[in-house]
């Protein structure tokens, strides 16, 4: 049977399950926990038995799936190893808290993906190796480029997959019900049967899968809420008129006397926890606690606009001065990094030619456009909902979904002024998290919604979990004890340390996510700047200037890696500040350092050899993959 | 791979240089300039409800990228074809 054929018919088949149990939940009063075990053992289910089918022990199959995925496949396959529980969860929320701020994101996880498409992705096909510290070592010579880039690899990879597991954890729990700590646990098992038993090859087709689920379960509710509004089912297209009432209903707020009323004693709070901070003798958890007070406090008490004759809230207010800096400045750093990041470069390895690694740029890129241009949408809707339901409606009678929703404490509904009415400031938010989560419940839909959006941000986690488990077992087992420790191994013994290291990686994420820190999402958004830093002008340069050696590469990842990290923990943990640059855009200044670094250092030592640089200029005329990876093998291995 | 003179070699490599310098300057324009330091000037336009400034961060920029990335593609694969490089895959 075709692809084709065989998606197809499992999307028809997933939307028929969907359906029966819409009807099983409307007519028969299937109860809301079974909707979701079947949600959840349903796509597990799937999810195990691709990674059954798929099973191989071919090292070409294991590593880039036998660089046989078809250009359209290989962009779905990246559009879900792409979005993960962040994207997924998370943005739709950012976007209605943050308003114009936020859409640095939703540009710098798009954007990026041109610097892939003309920089690297066809490049590295040409290429042919195995991973991304395999065409550095090939290309650089010996083995400081691949040990570094290893070490690299695997510091973005490992704290993007906490994330993941978290994220995991995070739906298993609030769903099922199961504890968060075995939610992890249950969740794992399904990226380990895939990853396991047949790599990158079972990976591929899962993701594949895992996208179809994650895109429809995203679309469903909030087209229906367009519909249910404007009688228009594309809500890209409508949300421009709650843009426009969100934001009447923002000025609104900011000359209204009740809410000013609220503000005032929400400012009162701050100002009590400000004087209480003064006290020399105070513990350091009172310290803690009473920051963390102020700090909310002073949240609520801000008007949704900046003035009470503002033409625009803050929602749609364009920052100025330091804030376009650092609006610019992370979009560039989340650009970067994407076409940085390991797990996706990895992903180009696997299609059968260089013409299909430019179109499959293109197709990812399609893919992921589908959810991010509808994340704007969500959060208009979410705060739409939010104003007209949910501001002025009167303490003893919320809406249906504020009551359904509170419990799980992502946010709060304090009548501030006691007057029995809620206003915008007795409105709490503690995550954003809720948005994407509680929206089928924000439009009155039936609960098999939310156990569709339920799988879908699983999927949106486990698939991202899966690229990313690989790209550190590899990094291992090939990269460092293949390449660096014993070139002698066998094929099965490589194989075998794979296999123990993706269960070894997996159970270490999952515990370390037990310990809920908080410093994890900060993490993430770290591995972008980090990524960004350290591989992307290595890469770049490896590739379109034959003259980049050696000495300059372990020199500028180095030096990109180092004040990089410099800025980011001094800037988090020590007051550093160059022109006001936010923590999480810290590659604005590693990345141009490691560009330099490596130019200078280049010129200052000797050429690479020659058949390197035969090999540097040969990669700009396509040819079949299979020969050039021999010759890449070739230099890589010379010494063995 | 057919054998390319050091000309033909010459014009191909020239072409994708060019075309993706092309493709950069709108992708840099279109992110830093229009959907960034001209946003707030651009959200005095307002069609169908949306503020251009905002439209263009959070929709137009990303169309954009899509097309772009797809005319790379194209091209590029034309080219290949024009210039009969043809892979064994």
């Amino acid at each position: 049977m075709s692809l084709d054929k065989l998606f197809g018919i499992y999307t028809i088949a997933f939307l028929a399950v969907t359906v029966l149990i819409g009807i099983g939940e409307v007519f028969f009063g299937l109860p809301n926990a079974w909707i979701g075990w079947i949600f959840m053992a349903l796509s597990l289910a799937i999810y195990v038995f691709i990674g059954i089918v798929t099973r191989t022990s071919n090292p070409d199959q294991y590593y880039v799936a036998g660089r046989g995925v078809p250009a359209f496949y290989n962009g779905m396959a990246t559009g879900s190893d792409w979005m993960s529980a962040a994207s997924f969860i998370s943005m739709g929320g950012a976007l209605s808290a943050q308003g114009f701020a936020g859409l640095a994101y939703v540009m710098g996880w798009t954007g990026g993906y041109l610097l892939l498409a003309v920089f690297l992705g066809p490049y590295l096909r040409q290429f042919g190796a195995y991973t991304i510290p395999d065409f550095l070592g090939a290309r650089y010579g010996g083995h400081a480029a691949r040990v570094i880039g290893v070490i690299a690899a695997i510091a973005c990879s490992f704290t993007y997959l906490i994330a993941q597991v978290t994220g995991v954890g995070l739906i298993v729990s609030r769903f099922i019900g199961l504890d968060f700590n075995v939610g992890v646990f249950v969740g794992l098992l399904g990226v380990l049967f895939c990853s396991v038993l047949g790599g990158m090859r079972s990976v591929t087709w899962t993701q594949v899968a895992q996208y179809i689920i994650l895109i429809i379960s995203y679309l469903v509710p909030v087209v229906y809420l367009s519909w249910q509004i404007f009688s228009i089912p594309v809500p890209e297209l409508t949300y421009g008129q709650l843009l426009q009432r969100n934001n009447a209903s923002a000025i609104q707020i900011t000359k209204d006397a009740k809410e000013k009323e609220t503000r005032a004693l929400w400012k009162k709070d701050a100002d009590e926890a400000t004087e209480k901070l003064k006290d020399p003798n105070l513990s350091e958890g009172d310290r803690t606690r009473l920051t963390a007070t102020r700090a909310a406090a002073l949240a609520q008490a801000r008007p949704p606009a900046p003035s009470e004759d503002a033409k625009f809230g803050y929602y749609l207010t364009v920052p100025s001065g330091v804030g376009m800096w650092n609006f610019l400045a992370l979009t560039f750093c989340l650009m970067v990094g994407t076409a940085g990041l390991p797990h996706i470069l990895t992903r180009y390895y696997t299609t059968p030619s260089v013409r299909q690694a430019r179109t499959s740029v293109a197709w990812s890129l399609f893919f992921i456009f589908l959810l991010y241009f509808t994340a704007p949408a969500y959060a208009a809707f979410a705060r739409f909902a939010i104003y007209a339901k949910l501001v002025g409606s009167q303490v003893a009678d919320l809406p249906r979904w504020v009551t359904l929703w509170k419990p799980a404490g992502l946010f709060d509904v304090v009548d501030k002024n006691g007057d029995g009415v809620i206003q915008w400031a007795d409105f709490v938010v503690k995550s954003t998290d809720f948005v994407v989560l509680a929206t089928p419940e924000i439009a009155g839909l039936p609960f098999v919604i939310t156990g569709l959006v339920m799988a879908g941000g699983l999927a949106a986690a486990l698939s991202t979990a899966d690229g990313l488990l690989l790209t550190i077992a590899n990094a291992i087992s090939h990269d460092l004890y293949y390449n660096v420790i014993d070139p002698s191994a066998s094929l099965a013994k490589r194989l075998t340390i794979t296999k123990v290291l993706l269960i070894v990686t997996a159970l270490i994420s999952a515990y370390v996510a037990t310990f809920r820190l908080s410093l994890i999402v900060e993490l993430v958004a770290w591995a972008f700047s980090l990524a960004g830093a350290s591989f992307f002008p290595a890469l770049v340069m490896g590739i379109w200037w034959k003259r980049a050696n050696k000495a300059g590469a372990v020199v500028g990842m180095i030096v990109g890696l180092g004040i990089t990290t410099y800025y980011m923990i001094g800037s988090r943990f020590f007051g550093v500040s160059w022109f006001g640059t936010l923590t999480i855009a810290s590659a604005i200044f590693g990345l141009p350092a490691g560009f330099i670094t490596i130019w200078i250092v280049s010129l200052l030592t000797a050429p690479p050899p020659k058949h390197v640089q035969d090999l540097v200029v040969s990669v700009r005329y396509p040819k079949s993959g299979q020969a050039t990876a021999r010759e890449a093998q070739g230099i890589g291995l010379g010494q063995h | 791979m057919a054998d390319l003179t050091d000309r033909q070699k010459d014009e191909y490599w020239r072409y994708n240089v060019r075309l993706t310098t092309i493709l950069l300057v709108i992708w840099f324009v279109v992110t830093y300039i229009i959907s960034g330091v001209m946003a707030g000037w651009l959200n005095q336009f307002v069609i169908l409800g949306f503020p251009m400034g905002y439209y263009m961060a959070a929709q137009g920029s990303l169309a954009i990228f899509v097309i772009e990335i797809a005319v790379y593609a194209k091209l590029m694969n034309a080219k290949d074809e024009e210039y009969g490089i043809r892979e064994e895959a």
